[in-house]
């Protein structure tokens, strides 16, 4: 099992112009760590951030999208597997921070913390799948999965550093996503 | 929870083309059909969308999968519409509240309404779940118009650029089966 935060300061070492999509904790955790303009918080819906970070890559075919859901954001939205694998977005990445629990809702547990995501992503025609639940293999392999054609899944089997503030508000504030829209359409 | 058949009204009445439909959207600038197949547009809309090499087709799982990929794709300046059933609509209201209306994203829906008659206003229908989608649009602040006959297809256009030149979802309801091309 992995620290999440330490987990995302991995990542961050990777990421430069990428797009990245996080949902709920893990958006709170990202935007303390990682501060940008390429990053969208999908809060407000719970569910979606698959669905956007789809709409990202198929807007955006000339960017790497990383997507940082959540457990029980996924599970509300299985069927998006299934719609970015048909979709075939070669530059999406899609990560889920696998908990088990409903962390800012209370953390209560999702219906089966055992669910096998990764599975799940290959069943449904993801070009290539991984499961990391070590903070060493993660660091060792990141590059590698980031630089895979994609649709990639990564379950990143992650528990919570700290307790966290959602301020939604500010996550999904208007000059961020005026920030955003303003870095993906200048040309 | 159909209601008693009400007065006719005459407002409604005449042919509905698809192709008049699908040559509207490609002006308004679309590039994406997000959908999920509802059998009021499947011949007269769907299908001719899925040959057309203007028009890239996202067969999702879920409606509100579609209101995620649209509000993205406007971020990157690129246009969509959400071909779906009133009961997709209804499935999907809590993305089109959160994404659409609370987070003025352009959210663009096309929706067919399943058991309506053509003849009667959709406040009108016999079938509960079309009579309450009007009123449901209105509550959420979300302008809809009508597309019955063939003379509405004018407002298509002028609803999608509204939709994206103000960042707010607009719903286009399908009120009778689309002819198919040909």
């Amino acid at each position: 099992m992995m620290k999440r935060d330490e987990c995302f300061r991995i990542l961050a070492r990777h990421v430069t112009d990428e797009i990245v999509v996080a949902s709920y904790s893990s958006a709170a955790e990202w935007n303390e760590l990682n501060p940008r303009a390429l990053n969208f918080f999908s809060v407000g819906a719970m569910g979606l951030a698959s669905s956007h970070g789809l709409g990202f890559a198929l807007g955006r075919p000339d960017k790497r999208v990383i997507v940082l859901d959540g457990d029980g954001s996924l599970l509300m939205n299985l069927g998006s597997l299934v719609t970015i694998a048909a979709a075939a977005p070669e530059n999406l990445v899609h990560c889920v921070c696998h908990n088990g629990t409903y962390e800012a809702n209370g953390m209560h547990p999702i219906a089966n913390p055992n669910v096998d995501f990764a599975a799940h992503a290959r069943a449904a025609g993801y070009a290539e799948a991984y499961d990391f639940t070590d903070l060493a293999s993660f660091e060792q392999q990141i590059g590698h999965v980031l630089a895979q054609r994609g649709p990639v899944f990564a379950t990143l089997r992650v528990e919570r550093s700290k307790p966290l503030t959602y301020d939604y508000p500010l996550l999904y504030a208007a000059d961020k996503r005026k920030a955003l829209k303003a870095a993906l359409t200048a040309r | 929870m159909d209601a008693p058949a009400p007065a006719a009204v005459g407002s409604t009445q005449g042919d509905l083309h698809g192709s008049a439909i699908i040559a509207a959207i490609k002006a308004s600038g679309i590039e994406y059909i997000l959908s999920v197949p509802d059998i009021v547009t499947s011949a007269g809309l769907l299908r001719p969308i899925s040959r057309d090499a203007d028009l890239r087709l996202i067969r999702v799982c879920k409606e509100d999968e579609c209101v995620g990929i649209a509000a993205a794709l406007s971020y990157c300046d690129k246009r969509a519409l959400v071909l779906i059933q009133y009961t997709g609509f209804l499935d999907s209201i809590n993305a089109i509240r959160g994404v659409g209306v609370e987070y003025k994203q352009p959210i663009c829906m096309m929706i067919g309404l399943l058991g309506h008659e053509p003849e009667r206003l959709p406040t009108q229908s016999g079938r509960y779940g079309v009579r309450i989608i009007e009123p449901i649009l209105d509550a959420m602040g979300i302008p809809h118009d009508l597309i019955s006959q063939d003379a509405d297809v004018a407002k298509i256009k002028p609803a999608i650029d509204k939709a994206y030149a103000q960042s707010l979802p607009v719903a286009m309801l399908i009120g009778r089966r689309p002819l198919p091309p040909g």
